[in-house]
């Protein structure tokens, strides 16, 4: 015998109706280690686990823990043998403290009264062994999404879990806080825990994993190290064929000045003030990138420039003219196009089919509305022309929009918001979520659309994002610019800094 | 505009029972005041003001154990009916067998209302935990079966040999005022109050509860941890049917005595108001069930007082108008439980 594996998936296949899932992978976490397990959206990487978790039942193939032949039958069963999951949704209820979520389900009792004092002892003194700092009385949904992942893996190591599955744990983090998520996964793994490690995120892959698996269409296409890999080879691998991680593009050829924004102060729903004084301008044909950690205003920003916030104070001038407050429908006449930040609940009408969702934004104007009906004939024209065009996955242009996988939602935003004669677009987090050959597509659609002469805003918690696509960078800090940068010659050190606001321009 | 800083406990304390409190301070000086120079007269609306709540808080604590747990019950009303009927019809069965006592006739009528609530209750949990069915539209059926059935079954001209009569609890009944209301009441008005704790408890305070509360919230995640979301959501709709069963039961074996085709009257619809207003909290309901309970009390006292001169029309309108008051401007902001009234579908 060999070393012993914490956990072994052998020879494991799982059929849905029409799709194969999952052909004989095999898999092997070793004692101690991060696993990472690489694949693009539909690579069969979430079956997988939910297999190993207990939610689907393989058709074949069989699961070994610590030596053991394993049956897993359901969660109750994964939690027994001691696994835990972070699902990428978490599954925390919002209203409890961290206390009550975590024991749930494992609560332990004083005769029939909950004993949240001996809770609270034991998760205190969890967070201490493993350093996962959290208040044990604080409600869940005060808290950062950071510290919500903490009560998360938490709630596993509550159930003893020696075998943690992290779930795209790093795609509701802010850069800081997923090296502080890497650093209590080091302190797990030294502690004996056992991790896999689900991502489509190559760098952080490549910088806290021991082993990388891939999967590609059902099926492991290999296995490597990071000593043995980079960037390239592991997303060839993923995709099947060279991808270019880098963004090719023209230097710009600023125009006209597009957007003109000065003294914008905006107030959020507890009237604070989140966006300060901010003044900028954007010109026809280049891209202005808007850096800065999550909820330094970017988002309130974005919400006041499209007309989905009032704001208190400043100007908003599109095309030399003032547009009036909380006017969505004027911008959108006027040419402006808007890739919101969550795309699920403001850029589509989720139940809604495709046809419909591609044309929110102009179904009241021929030739897709008749006066007062709708012309049918056209709106399905147009979606057929899109969905070839943009090269949306979808099985026709009736399926709802929310039976599409995350890529191809944002393709079917950006296919409605880039054929409309548009002067100006807001993309926020255009890419969040989206794996290696949509992050391609929507920035090579980003850089032709500015190429065309198109104003554009990127808002953008990733710094490779920004680098690569903006040609300025505008840096947000506690609500305002802290400094107006050139991507050729800052270094991302220097960009860091200014977003941890400990930098700023005069 | 400064912002609302809820920093100091007491702005807190406020933020959360202010309301109530303040409410309920002004009704005990009214209380106090009119103690003092009628004392017969505030006993009795007291009384009745316990009386009238005690449906309604039943009413309120069984919508709320549906709702915590995520089932939406608008079949109050029905299954109060349904529990009046099936109590009093067995009240009417065993007053013809002569050798039984008053205690055990009674006890099994008012154990045959929970029962015909529960069984009630069970009907909802089918319809809108395993079937999947619009919650409001399985409420509403079982409305319209309970009055259906209760319509048909009833026979005018029956009689029974008595309801539930006052149990004094010794000494405590002398303390003035306190006394007459409070510990001279029938069995259910007591076991009322007790329930009224009793759910306090086990919501908040249990396993139990902090299961229940989860799977109201995020069914999703109790499953993940073992929680068995289907098993939690029947026993909660059907313990709440249970005790609406025991309103319709308290309605024709203790207060009435008697049963008239739909005379819930309302009630199970009052109740959803008393439960929203009270925050879906036990304790928050009660006090709202005590504030319409009072309501009503005053409007039969005005009506039969004959003091005032304003149509009795009007003072009828006294308990919904304070509905309408209470609801609209009163209330706050609740929070409604997050899965409330969403099926839940298993992956």
């Amino acid at each position: 015998m060999t070393e012993t594996y914490a956990l072994e998936a052998r020879n494991i296949t799982k059929r849905f109706p029409g799709v194969l899932a999952n052909d004989h992978v095999n898999f092997a976490l070793k004692k101690g280690e991060i696993h990472a397990l690489l694949g693009e959206n539909g690579a069969g990487k979430s079956t997988l686990m939910n297999i190993i978790y207990g939610l689907y039942s393989p058709d074949e193939g069989e699961i070994v823990i610590d030596g053991q032949l394993t049956q897993i039958h359901n969660p109750h069963d994964a939690i027994h043998k001691g696994i835990g999951m972070v699902h990428q949704h978490f599954m925390l209820v919002p209203v409890f403290t961290v206390v009550e979520n975590i024991i749930l389900g494992a609560e332990v009792t004083r005769g029939l009264s909950l004993d949240l004092h001996t809770a609270r002892k034991q998760i205190r003194e969890l967070s201490q062994n493993f350093g996962l700092e959290v208040d044990p009385d604080a409600i869940v949904e005060d808290l950062p999404v950071g510290i919500q992942q903490r009560v998360e893996i938490l709630k596993a190591l509550y159930r003893d879990a020696k075998i943690l599955v992290l779930d795209e744990p790093t795609a509701v983090l802010t850069p800081q806080e997923a090296e502080d998520l890497f650093k209590i996964m080091r302190h797990l793994t030294a502690r004996g825990v056992s991790i896999i490690f689900i991502s489509h995120k190559l760098k952080e892959v490549l910088a806290i994993s021991n082993e990388i698996t891939v999967m590609r269409r059902g099926r492991v296409v290999g296995s490597t190290t990071p000593a043995e890999t980079d960037e390239r080879g592991l997303a060839s691998m993923m995709v099947g064929r060279d991808v270019i991680l880098t963004v090719d593009k023209e230097p710009a050829q600023p125009a006209e000045i597009v957007l003109s924004v000065s003294g914008l102060t905006v107030r959020d729903e507890r009237k604070v003030e989140v966006v300060s004084n901010v003044s900028f301008e954007v010109r026809k044909g280049e891209i202005l990138g808007i850096a800065g950690v999550q909820g330094n205003g970017q988002t309130e920003l974005a919400e006041a420039l499209t007309g989905l916030r009032a704001f208190e104070s400043g100007e908003i001038i599109l095309n030399g003219e003032e547009i009036p407050p909380m006017n969505p429908r004027h911008l959108i006449e006027h040419g402006m196009a808007h890739i919101p930040e969550d795309r699920q609940k403001h850029g589509l009408v989720l139940p809604y089919a495709v046809a419909d969702n591609e044309v929110l934004c102009t179904y009241y104007v021929p030739p897709y509305a008749n006066g007062i009906q709708r012309n049918d004939k056209a709106i399905q024209a147009n979606a057929k022309e899109l969905i070839k065009r943009f090269d949306i996955r979808t099985p026709g242009p009736n399926t709802p929009a929310g039976n599409l996988s995350g890529g191809n939602q944002q393709k079917v935003i950006v296919a409605r918001e880039f054929t409309r004669p548009v002067k100006l677009l807001i993309a926020n987090q255009p890419t969040r979520g989206l794996d290696v050959g949509s992050i391609e597509y929507i920035h090579n659609q980003i850089i032709e659309m500015r190429d065309r002469g198109i104003g554009v805003i990127v808002i953008s918690a990733e710094l490779d994002e920004i680098m690569s696509l903006a040609d300025r960078i505008a840096v947000m800090f506690h609500g305002e610019i802290v400094g107006m940068l050139d991507p050729e010659t800052v270094t991302r050190e220097e960009l860091g800094l200014y977003m941890a606001g400990s930098k700023r321009m005069e | 505009m400064e912002a609302v800083q809820p920093n100091a406990d007491w702005q807190r304390w406020w933020a959360r029972y202010g309301t109530m409190s303040s409410l309920g301070a002004g009704i005990l000086i009214l209380v106090l005041i009119s103690f003092a120079s009628n004392p017969n007269e505030t006993e009795a609306v007291l009384s009745s003001t316990l009386r009238q709540s005690t449906p309604l808080i039943l009413g309120a604590l069984c919508g709320l154990l549906g709702e915590r747990s995520g089932v939406i019950n608008i079949g109050i009303e029905g299954q109060m009916l349904l529990g009046a009927f099936v109590g009093f019809m067995t009240n009417v069965w065993l007053s013809s067998v002569p050798e039984m006592g008053d205690g055990p006739r009674l006890f099994l009528a008012v154990l045959a209302g929970v029962s015909a609530g529960a069984v009630l209750g069970a009907l909802l949990a089918l319809m809108s935990v395993t079937l999947k069915i619009d919650q409001i539209i399985g409420g509403t059926v079982i409305n319209i079966l309970a009055l259906g059935i209760t319509g048909f079954f009833y026979t005018v001209n029956v009689q029974t040999s008595g309801k539930l009569q006052p149990v004094p609890l010794g000494p405590l009944v002398d303390i003035p005022l306190i006394g007459p209301v409070l510990f001279d009441n029938p069995p259910i008005t007591y076991a009322t109050i007790a329930l009224v704790f009793l759910v306090h408890y086990v919501l908040f305070y249990t396993r139990w509860g902090l299961r229940t509360r989860a799977v109201g919230e995020h069914p999703r995640a109790a499953d993940t941890l073992g929680v068995n979301v289907f098993t939690v959501r029947y026993v909660n709709v059907i313990v709440g049917g249970a005790l609406a069963g025991l309103a319709g039961a308290f309605l024709t074996i203790e207060a009435v005595g008697s049963f008239e085709r739909a005379m819930t009257n309302g009630r199970g619809f009052l109740a959803l108001a008393v439960m929203i207003f009270g925050k879906y909290t036990p304790l928050g309901a009660w006090g709202a069930a005590l504030l319409f309970g009072f309501a009503t009390a005053m409007q039969s006292q005005l009506q039969f007082g004959g003091e005032i001169d304003i149509p009795h029309q009007f003072i009828g309108m006294l308990p919904y108008l304070l509905t309408i008051v209470v609801l609209a401007g009163f209330v706050g902001r609740t929070r409604v439980p997050a899965a409330d009234g969403i099926p839940y579908e298993k992956e």
